[in-house]
């Protein structure tokens, strides 16, 4: 095979991967570090490159509400979005699941005001958890492209109907220019096909959407939900070997970086996998058993494989560029404790907030926060908090 | 030029023969003015050409009248939430729109009606309503107002007139319900640039030309319904036509259509503007309700003249902006 490959930021990535999509709606609002995203593709429409409607609405909350009343057509819709953009929208977050929606989100990953920042930090995505949403990171432009993609085949799977949102992180992704290998409108095409929709808002059917439904049905239809999230674990793998074969570049829910034989573990997701996978080669040249994990699926949340992925590591180091006040962990140090409690030969837990409104974690830093893991470890203290990288 | 399409009473008697677009079944209140405003609009509607779909903003029509798993409309009907309606529709709208161009089909048309409460409209839905209007989707949006927030229980909107007793707009000892007038939604619908109307159920015939000149646009329009609410505005079920008819006759809610600069009574309004004893005093309106029993005790006596005065003083403006 033949690579095609062309120098793209995150964001552009994104449109280029959208264009080839050729989403039948677009309904979005400009929100730094997203704009580059919708700049592009408004350029697609308005050369005639793609057939898409593209509407400019006036807040994200009608973004959102757009995607929900052209999904329920039967379209393919996409939109992208940020940090407060993202927090307006969350309202009907949860309508799109419940309606069951397949749209599909780029987060352009940004701190919450205030104060106000513009720069990379998850937690505009991961408090989007429960709404129902499967929900992935990507670490690069390369996989910003890839996801775009993917997404839409993951939410589109008729045992999944959910919608579905990728986060690449304000500007360390979105605005990095970086190697992207392309693929060609006939391969995504044939990866891609048509949406093929039972019930749709059509002139031709009498269908109503969007229901009061009370204390006798409602919960059977949350539960529903539950079950296509369920699905949608299988679905993003199946997804996943397929884009593989297609591709070439192997992508999988979870990537395991020097894990076989370590002692100890870095877990990550987004762009700081990449320093967490720089640190452990750093720290096998000092002869250090140590490894990385990245997470992919953030939702729905893949406990066994990270099980399996962990099991037999001493103390685990989880950098979380998130932060969460008042709980007894970092975002994602919570799941993967609720993960393995309970499992056998499980690893220590260490949660570090790090990296909000874009600071910096270097690797000496990271570095330094793998050995204070190592230390809880030695003496017995099962799970820690810290915050790292910051003014004391 | 505004046109109104002439509708007869043979009109009438063909369109009952449609099949209903909002079945009975529905549990909204006996002498519910949205049910009614709702089968007016939705008859006039179903009497033209394409086809019909709906979306509605959340509100007292769309929780009565689609109580899962039963649904009480004949086409097709969407809800998405309470504040998005107008973008909800827009969505819609667009989707078909592209997939009509990817198929090569020549745009299919549909008539999209949007309906929304006072609360949906006036309040938390004014913003999605005025970007779709700015982006010049295809829809006529109905807001049927009601004059409060009926669904949660009479609490006070941007649509509620002034001195009306809500559960948060009290007729107090120191303050005599609502201390402020309702913004003026139609005007505000009208400065957008498109035809915008207003109607009342207690003439049909007249709200049904304006259903049918608002679809047949090629972009959106808007139609504001005065649609009396018993329980709220606190009157017996029986006189729910009648008050919105004084509404009208008393200049309280004059019937009009608007584009750019033209401004068109219709109706009723018609006939006081080129006959001024036809106008009742506006009292007569409000002494049928109970959200206003308050100003007939005599110290608020001063309010109910501020209310006469000012209804006086918009119908005059009105006249001017119409050229009587």
């Amino acid at each position: 095979m033949i690579k095609q490959v062309k120098g793209m930021t995150g964001n552009e990535a994104v449109a280029w991967a959208a264009k080839l999509v050729n989403p039948d709606v677009i309904a979005a609002y400009p929100i730094t570090p997203q704009t580059i995203i919708v700049e592009r593709y408004s350029e697609f429409v308005n050369n005639g490159e793609v057939d898409t409607s593209f509407i400019p609405v006036e807040s994200e909350h009608s973004a959102m509400s757009s995607c929900v009343g052209a999904s329920l057509t039967g379209a393919r819709v996409f939109t992208a979005s940020a940090s407060a953009g993202l927090a307006l929208m969350y309202e009907i977050l949860y309508v799109a699941s419940g309606l069951r929606c397949p749209i599909v989100l780029a987060v352009a990953n940004r701190a919450f005001s205030a104060p106000i920042n513009i720069h990379g930090e998850c937690t505009d995505q991961l408090v989007c958890r429960d709404a129902s949403w499967v929900s992935l990171f990507g670490e690069s432009a390369q996989e910003a492209y890839d996801e775009t993609i993917m997404s839409f085949k993951i939410a589109e799977h008729p045992d999944v109907l959910l919608p579905t949102m990728f986060g690449i992180e304000g500007f360390i992704v979105t605005h990095a220019l970086e190697r992207v290998e392309i693929l060609s409108k006939s391969e995504v095409d044939s990866f891609l096909p048509e949406r093929d929709v039972d019930l749709k808002f059509c002139p031709d059917e009498t269908n109503t959407f969007g229901s009061l439904v009370l204390q006798d049905y409602y919960m059977e239809i949350k539960r529903q939900q539950e079950e296509a999230m369920t699905n949608a674990y299988r679905v993003t793998k199946e997804v996943m070997e397929e884009f593989t074969e297609l591709t070439g570049r192997t992508m999988e829910i979870l990537e395991k970086y020097k894990l076989d034989d370590a002692d100890y573990a870095i877990v990550s997701y987004g762009a700081t996998a990449g320093n967490a996978k720089a640190v452990v080669d750093r720290l096998r040249a000092k002869g250090e058993k140590v490894g990385a994990l990245k997470i992919r699926l953030f939702r729905p949340f893949p406990s066994l494989d990270i099980y399996k992925a962990l099991k037999g590591i001493k103390a685990v180091t989880i950098l979380d560029r998130s932060v969460t006040f008042g709980s007894p962990g970092t975002i994602v140090q919570n799941d993967l404790a609720s993960a393995l409690y309970g499992r056998e030969n499980i690893p220590t837990l260490h949660g570090y907030i790090n990296g909000l409104g874009g600071r910096v974690l270097t690797l000496p830093e990271i570095e330094e926060v793998y050995e204070m893991s190592k230390h809880y470890n030695e003496i017995n203290m099962s799970s820690t908090t810290d915050w790292v990288g910051y003014r004391k | 030029m505004l046109e109104l399409p002439r509708i007869s009473v043979k009109d009438l008697q063909e369109w009952s023969k449609l099949s209903d677009v909002l079945t009975s079944g529905h549990r909204l209140c006996a002498g519910c003015g949205a049910g009614t405003m709702a089968r007016q609009v939705t008859i006039a509607a179903k009497a033209l050409e394409d086809p019909l779909m709906i979306v509605n903003a959340t509100g007292c029509l769309e929780v009565a009248s689609t109580i899962y798993p039963y649904t009480a409309w004949n086409v097709p009907w969407m809800h998405n939430a309470f504040e998005n309606a107008a973008a909800t529709a827009a969505g819609a709208i667009e989707a078909m729109n592209a997939m009509n161009r990817k198929k090569d089909e020549s745009a299919r048309k549909v008539n999209m009606l949007v309906f929304g409460g006072d609360g949906g409209t006036y309040d938390i839905g004014i913003q999605s309503l005025s970007g779709a209007v700015e982006r010049g989707h295809r829809f006529l949006y109905v807001c049927y107002n009601n004059g409060a927030y009926m669904n949660t229980g009479i609490q006070r909107s941007g649509g509620t007139p002034m001195a009306a007793a809500t559960t948060t707009s009290p007729a107090g000892k120191v303050i005599p319900g609502k201390i402020k007038w309702a913004k003026p939604l139609a005007e505000i619908m009208a400065a957008h640039e498109i035809p915008t109307y207003t109607a009342s159920p207690a003439y049909p015939r007249d709200l049904m030309a304006k259903v049918q000149s608002g679809l047949k646009h090629d972009g959106p329009t808007f139609l504001l319904v005065d649609s009396p609410c018993s329980l709220g505005q606190r009157f017996p079920p029986s006189i729910s036509i009648e008050t919105t008819e004084l509404a009208v006759k008393s200049c309280f809610f004059p019937l009009y259509a608007t584009s750019k600069d033209e401004w068109l009574l219709t109706g009723e309004s018609a006939r006081i503007a080129k006959n001024p004893v036809r106008k009742v005093p506006v009292e007569d309106y409000l002494k049928l309700q109970g959200r206003f029993r308050h100003l007939f005790k005599p110290e608020w006596k001063k309010k109910l003249v501020e209310i006469q005065d000012t209804i006086d003083d918009r119908w005059e403006r009105l006249l001017r902006k119409a050229e009587y």
